[in-house]
């Protein structure tokens, strides 16, 4: 489903990615973690080609990212952002049909009610028509989540979804995609979250200073590491003071 | 006083007749700037520099001329190469054109101030740059260029005063015309001051009021 060879990106004199390699199946479920800077954002842009990745091979969904199939490759891909990124000038159902609608130019009326099956499923049916403005954090994810999925994607990406929730909210937004992971849908997820990535995903990638430095079964990998650098950022994140 | 306000009587007919001039060729002025400025800040968003370029040099040429010189440009110069414009038609251009590089700034700004994580939620979602900008970067940037917008709206309407000079019987010629005739020059420019004012103030409040409706969704 996507497969990343060997890839090195560098901003400036920064060397953010120094020669990243993973594949994730279809219907796999893979949780990125990592220290701060490590280039775990980075790893997740190259995937749908908002960075480009200065050597190596990006394939996703069948397709090599190049120039040509970045269009298609967005198309199969979707994101959701640490900080929800709607559109503050539509609504929210405005902003879940705004793909189907503008980019697969599916008739509107078919959109709109899918549109509301899909707020429906996030919890967030009876807030169609307010705009984003109005919503809590976790509110404003679900509906991101539900825009992501209206566009019917082969996979999805996670950059760090409830980093900016209030813990409280964080449960909500899990607690999706735990359900999409259930249903077979393919998602690659950046978090801080380790409960979360030991029960739900199926395998984890460790990265660090821009390389990967432990990759395995989710579980095993986040009970047991391998690696002391990975045991020792477990450690931190698991118990912080 | 008593006499200001007899003579105000007899001119205020004439007067308003030019204020509606002056109104009329501010807001078609302000329509041709408004078209003009999307393209020049469309156009400087361009992935070809030499569209980028071209649209620099247009900027800085406009810019660099004085409005009254503009005007003139228009309203003698074309009728040279076979292009004769009514007066008023020749105000609508050189207006417009002076003033859309100033329509162009304000959005570019506007534009520029999208945050570009919206553009990022638009490309993911597989928008082309086309796309992008009709959809996000414009109803976006043309909100957050809706003050200056105000201003320069204004501005253009006090400026519609040089069109006098190409015979266009707008608010200032007509005033300038009783002015010369009746001898009564106090009278007349104070009438033609609070004329503009009654204009300007509306306008504002009128660009003052659709920033209010947008900002509230
Ligand atoms: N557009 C950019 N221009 C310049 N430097 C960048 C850019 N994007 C990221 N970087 C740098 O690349 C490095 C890795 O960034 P990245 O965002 O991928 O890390 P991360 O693992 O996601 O970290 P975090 O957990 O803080 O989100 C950082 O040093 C960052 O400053
Ligand atoms: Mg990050």
């Amino acid at each position: 489903m996507i497969a990343v060879e060997n890839i090195h990106k560098a901003f400036g004199a920064n060397r953010v990615l120094r020669g990243v390699s993973f594949a994730v199946e279809a219907g796999e479920v893979v949780c990125l973690l990592g220290p701060s800077g490590s280039g775990k954002s980075t790893v997740l842009r190259c995937l749908n080609g908002l960075e480009r990745a200065d050597s190596g091979r990006v394939r996703v969904a069948g397709r090599e990212m190049s120039d040509a199939s970045l269009s298609a490759i967005r198309r199969s891909v979707s994101m959701v952002f640490q900080r929800f990124n709607l559109f503050p000038h539509r609504t929210v159902l405005q902003n879940v049909v705004e793909g189907p609608i503008h980019v697969l130019r599916e008739d509107r009326t078919e959109a709109e009610a899918r549109g509301r099956d899909l707020l429906a499923r996030v919890g967030m049916a009876d807030r169609a028509d307010d705009y984003p403005a109005r919503l809590s954090g976790g509110q404003q994810q679900r509906v991101g989540i539900a825009r992501a999925l209206a566009m019917r994607p082969d996979a999805i990406l996670f950059d760090e979804p409830t980093s900016a929730l209030d813990p409280e909210r964080v449960g909500e937004v899990l607690q999706i995609m735990r359900s999409l992971a259930e249903e077979g849908m393919t998602l690659i997820v950046v978090t801080h979250e380790i409960a979360f990535a030991r029960e739900v995903a199926d395998r984890a990638i460790f990265m660090d200073g821009g390389t990967v430095v432990e990759q395995g079964a989710a579980r095993a990998m986040l009970t047991d590491p391998q690696e002391d650098r990975t045991r020792l950022f477990l450690d931190r994140v698991l118990r912080p003071l | 006083m008593a006499e200001f306000l007899t003579d105000s009587a007899i001119f205020l007919p004439v007067l308003l007749r030019g204020l509606y001039t002056t109104i009329l060729l501010t807001l078609c002025a302000l329509v041709v700037s408004v078209l003009l400025g999307l393209v020049w800040a469309t156009m400087a968003r361009s992935r070809f520099i030499g569209l980028r370029a071209a649209t620099a040099a247009i900027i800085n040429v406009v810019r660099g001329i004085p409005i009254i010189v503009q005007l003139f440009c228009v309203y003698f110069v074309l009728p040279e190469i076979g292009i004769n414009l009514y007066p008023f038609a020749a105000g609508v251009i050189g207006l417009g054109l002076a003033y859309s590089v100033y329509q162009a700034e304000n959005f570019r700004a506007g534009f520029e101030a999208v945050d570009p994580a919206l553009l990022e939620a638009a490309q993911s979602l597989g928008m082309d740059d086309r796309l992008v900008m009709r959809r996000v970067v414009l109803p976006l940037g043309i909100r957050i260029a809706l003050p200056p917008f105000g201003n320069t709206a204004v501005m253009l309407l006090k400026d519609s005063s040089i069109a006098s000079t190409i015979t266009i019987a707008e608010l200032t010629r007509a005033g300038q015309l009783l002015a010369i005739s009746t001898f009564k020059n106090g009278t007349v420019y104070v009438l033609i001051a609070l004329l503009y004012l009654a204009a300007s103030l509306p306008l504002a409040a009128a660009v003052r009021l659709l920033e209010r409706r947008m900002a509230s969704r």
